[in-house]
């Protein structure tokens, strides 16, 4: 391996005049209700949505559209899965999982994007093994875009974020759009305030 | 107001009905136009190939040739291109920086200095796809281009569209590339002729009768590929148009 | 090392049609999108220039913005290795795998690993390297490299990966519908993510110095697998890969996708802080004539790239030569400016393989200045005496021709007289490139200079 010192220096040797560093203003965001914007954005990305009253009925709707035998695993205790996961758990133990339910901490208007850390998975692995991803999000937790969302200190503090936007996909063969390429099939937002 | 006709080499030996075109037009206009015999050549095959200093001849004549003049008007983007932006092989005195920065295109003079407004001779009644070169467009500014978001402009178009019958059509790809790029003809010759036919059938399939341009090397480089594949339809210089040809 | 004849290898390329329509018209269908987002944002053309404003003020700190991305990530619990060659790269990744007992490893896209060949390096030592993104996967049965960085096999149509994966996966190769092709990668590699002894490696898009975060955007989740389900997730980066703080990405996060395909993000933009607990993550550091490359003052610029491939899907020539035809894990326009620095010979050809048209610099969203660094790199070739096509002497005859008036007088008279005396069958002889597939430009019967002088009176400074 290199020596990190001489690595440096023989960069810092190479580098060219001082050029400044710009101050990055914050942009107007385009008109618009943030929610019908992330929706519209959503939907563009492939992602579902869905309206329920309670945090129970979000188990309902998931066996209504799931089937009755999906093996389900939650990140959020206002969901119950058919199995119970917590930090120790090992990720590829999720490989049979159907349904993976989480709760962003927020979402981004601009993307229809959602955030999550190890914080909200629990798992990291839930996003990605699991066959389909529900996501819990608090219609109030919504900035306008991308911009916004940088600027916020969850970035910090986390191991590990992530910026969800519908889900996986993949068009590298002749164009054509294909979802679920090696991670979930499906992603859909329920629209649910935090209790 | 004096003017200097340059006339880019290749047009001098395939085309002069272009220079005569371009001469008649700045004369139709009022200028008193010289045309230097000493001339050759901007440069541009040589420093476009790598050898810059090898332009260093061409250079020294253009510069010899063109000296004192405030306005230096010549029908072909690329070499005006060049000397404005690539003229290094020699040194820069300021009478070279004189010669540099009074060196313009055909449509760049007509819009931008002499405010042409009409051309009451012309008349071309034929539907036209306008061919922007790529030096118009993206080095000298002449238009706006696809993939900026701006506001949307054309000197060309807007010098054309005073010409009384001419229709206009809409190309698929009106701003791509049409694959002259001067010695990529001839050292890609598959890849630039591909673009050449795309680009003539594109014009063809939007209706097009005429292809009209600034850059004759764009022009007979797209020729070239639509008479091997027997398209109908013809090309002409923007001068020739401007300065009242039929057909 | 041997030239890549580019031009040959296009002429190859557009000997196939349907392969040559498909590939320029998808690529230009990714430009257009672009498009139709960089119009959709009043703000777009401010951010190309605050983006590039950001790069190159990192680029001229990099050494200080190293050590602050280093120091914060070791912090954090990263390990952080430095490799000054694509050797070294290699070699301190097998080390990392072969400490710790690992045999296999599932990555994600990573143009770098391309550049230092690293899959067979590894393979070679015991090693099985899974490509996880469908695109690279196709490449990596197919024993080819990437041909776009973006879509790696884009010059593939449905039937040659049908012919592929049934060579290598063992499905049907008649069975060409793609979301069967598809499914049949997934089911194939979803068993390496959970593997025993198995490692997970990504790229690196972005490296934010302020919190020693690697962030990676991908479209199928493939880095977050090979990242959250081993126990082991190395990040193999370049040096130009830094940007100094989070908001940052609020300018570069916006840019990227929109660039590369039209779409406002990636499905997936994962930040990498730190490791999970009671797992390991390593960064790579790479140089690999980088610092090389940022010494150079008419080409530095180039290491502001974010890798999208707009430039790519632009350039006219690329789409209808296809990648493969620059010989290089880089090919397009960004590919003619970076690979000379690897190798000036080899590579000599790509500068060449441009119209100069800078459709390629408007589109860059850090405003590299493409089109102008190919034109400086056909300088240096010419320095060096690496020309492919045409001898220094040619060049240096034909400048003392049309340096001398009374010379190219003398040419373009019998030029005209021996155009107009060939028949037209010895004009399209196979040694008449231009006569090829194009019909050669009408004679006329005078030069524009020959009429000035019969029909007009003197001419002006200098007349002979």
């Amino acid at each position: 391996m290199a020596d990190r010192e001489a690595f440096l220096a023989r960069v810092r040797a190479a580098q060219p005049a001082h050029e400044p560093l710009p101050e990055v203003p914050l942009f107007a965001a385009p008109s618009g209700d943030l929610r019908e914007r992330f929706c519209a954005a959503l939907k563009l990305m492939g992602g579902g949505e869905a309206q329920v009253e309670t945090a129970a009925d979000v188990r309902a709707w998931i066996l209504q559209r799931f089937g009755s035998e999906a093996r389900i695993a939650s990140a959020t205790p206002e969901v119950e899965g058919t199995r119970e996961i917590t930090a120790d758990t090992k990720p590829a133990s999720l490989e049979d999982v159907d349904v993976g339910v989480v709760r962003a901490r927020f979402g981004v208007a601009e993307t229809g994007s959602v955030w999550f850390s190890e914080r909200e998975y629990v798992v990291n692995a839930l996003g990605y093994l699991v066959q389909h991803l529900v996501v819990l999000l608090d219609p109030r937790q919504l900035v306008a875009g991308l911009q916004d969302a940088y600027r916020r200190d969850d970035f910090r503090g986390a191991r590990y974020a992530v910026l969800v936007t519908g889900p996986s996909a993949t068009a590298d063969i002749e164009g054509v759009l294909i979802q679920g390429a090696q991670g979930v099939r499906s992603l859909t937002v329920v629209w649910l305030p935090v209790p | 107001m004096k003017v200097a006709l340059f006339v880019p080499c290749f047009i001098d030996a395939f085309y002069p009905e272009v220079g005569i075109a371009t001469l008649e037009l700045l004369e139709r206009f009022g200028c008193e136009v010289d045309y230097p015999l000493e001339q050759t050549c901007c440069g541009q095959p040589m420093a476009n190939s790598g050898a810059q200093a090898e332009a260093a001849g061409a250079e020294r004549v253009f510069a010899r040739a063109f000296a004192g003049y405030d306005y230096i008007v010549g029908p072909s983007a690329s070499c005006v291109n060049h000397v404005r932006d690539h003229f290094n092989a020699i040194e820069q005195t300021d009478e070279v920086g004189k010669v540099r920065e009074s060196t313009y295109e055909l449509v760049e003079f007509l819009h931008d200095v002499l405010h042409a407004q009409d051309f009451p001779w012309a008349e071309f009644p034929w539907r036209v796809g306008l061919h922007n070169s790529c030096s118009a467009l993206r080095h000298l500014h002449e238009a706006s281009v696809s993939e900026i978001a701006g506001p949307v402009f054309s000197k060309p178009l807007a010098l054309l569209e005073r010409v009384k019958g001419i229709e206009f059509v809409k190309p698929a790809r009106p701003d791509e590339c049409c694959g002259f790029g001067g010695t990529f003809a001839v050292t890609e010759e598959a890849v630039s002729v591909r673009m050449g036919q795309d680009k003539v059938v594109d014009h063809v399939s939007a209706g097009a009768q005429y292809i009209v341009s600034a850059d004759m090397s764009c022009l007979m480089h797209q020729q070239g590929c639509a008479e091997r594949m027997n398209a109908d339809i013809r090309f002409i210089h923007i001068a020739q148009v401007l300065n009242g040809a039929r057909e | 090392m041997k030239r890549v004849e580019h031009a040959k290898l296009a002429g190859a390329f557009l000997s196939r049609p349907e392969h040559v329509a498909f590939h320029d018209k998808r690529l230009w269908d990714l430009r257009s999108k672009r498009d139709a987002q960089a119009h959709a944002i009043p703000e777009w053309e401010t951010l190309r220039t605050l983006a590039s404003q950001i790069k190159a003020h990192t680029l001229s700190h990099l050494a200080d913005y190293l050590d602050q991305f280093t120091r914060v990530a070791e912090a954090n619990g990263v390990q952080v290795h430095f490799a000054d060659t694509a050797e070294e790269h290699n070699e301190t990744v097998y080390r990392i795998l072969h400490e710790r007992g690992m045999t296999a490893l599932v990555k994600s896209k990573s143009m770098l690993t391309d550049e230092c060949d690293m899959r067979p390096y590894l393979e070679s030592r015991g090693i099985s390297v899974m490509e996880t993104d469908l695109g690279e996967r196709i490449q990596q049965l197919d024993r080819q490299p990437p041909s776009h960085i973006v879509v790696p096999a884009v010059h593939k149509l449905r039937d040659d990966v049908a012919e592929v994966f049934g060579r290598t996966i063992g499905t049907d190769p008649h069975n060409n519908d793609i979301h069967y092709l598809a499914e049949s990668q997934r089911m194939n590699t979803r068993p390496w993510f959970v593997r025993e002894k198995t490692a997970g490696m990504t790229g690196c898009n972005f490296a934010v110095a302020e919190t020693g975060t690697v962030v990676v955007c991908t479209n199928e989740g493939n880095a977050d697998l090979s990242a959250n389900v081993p126990p082991l997730h190395i990040v193999s980066m370049g040096i130009e890969k830094l940007i100094p703080r989070v908001s940052d990405l609020g300018v570069f996060i916006r840019m990227l996708s929109r660039s590369a395909l039209g779409s406002p993000i990636t499905q997936y933009t994962s930040h990498f802080r730190a490791p999970r607990p009671g797992a390991e993550m390593h960064f790579v550091l790479v140089d690999n004539g980088r610092a090389e490359r940022l010494a150079m003052p008419e080409f530095w610029y180039s290491l502001k790239c974010i890798r999208c491939g707009a430039c790519m899907n632009t350039c006219p020539v690329y789409r209808r030569s296809g990648g493969l035809s620059y010989g290089s894990t880089y090919a397009g326009p960004i590919g003619a400016i970076i690979n000379p620095t690897f190798d000036l010979k080899r590579f000599s050809a790509l500068p060449f393989a441009s119209t100069l048209n800078g459709s390629c610099t408007n589109v860059c969203p850090v405003k590299i200045n493409i089109h102008e660094q190919i034109y400086q790199w056909r300088q240096v070739i010419a320095a060096q005496h690496e020309l492919p096509f045409v001898k220094q002497e040619v060049l240096k005859m034909a400048g003392r021709l049309l340096g001398s008036p009374t010379l190219y007088r003398g040419a373009v008279a019998s030029l005209e007289g021996a155009l107009r005396r060939m028949p037209n069958f010895m004009l399209y002889n196979p040694l008449n490139i231009w006569g090829k597939q194009r019909d050669l430009p009408h004679v006329p019967h005078t030069t524009f200079h020959a009429w000035y002088r019969k029909n007009r009176k003197g001419g002006g400074n200098g007349g002979s």
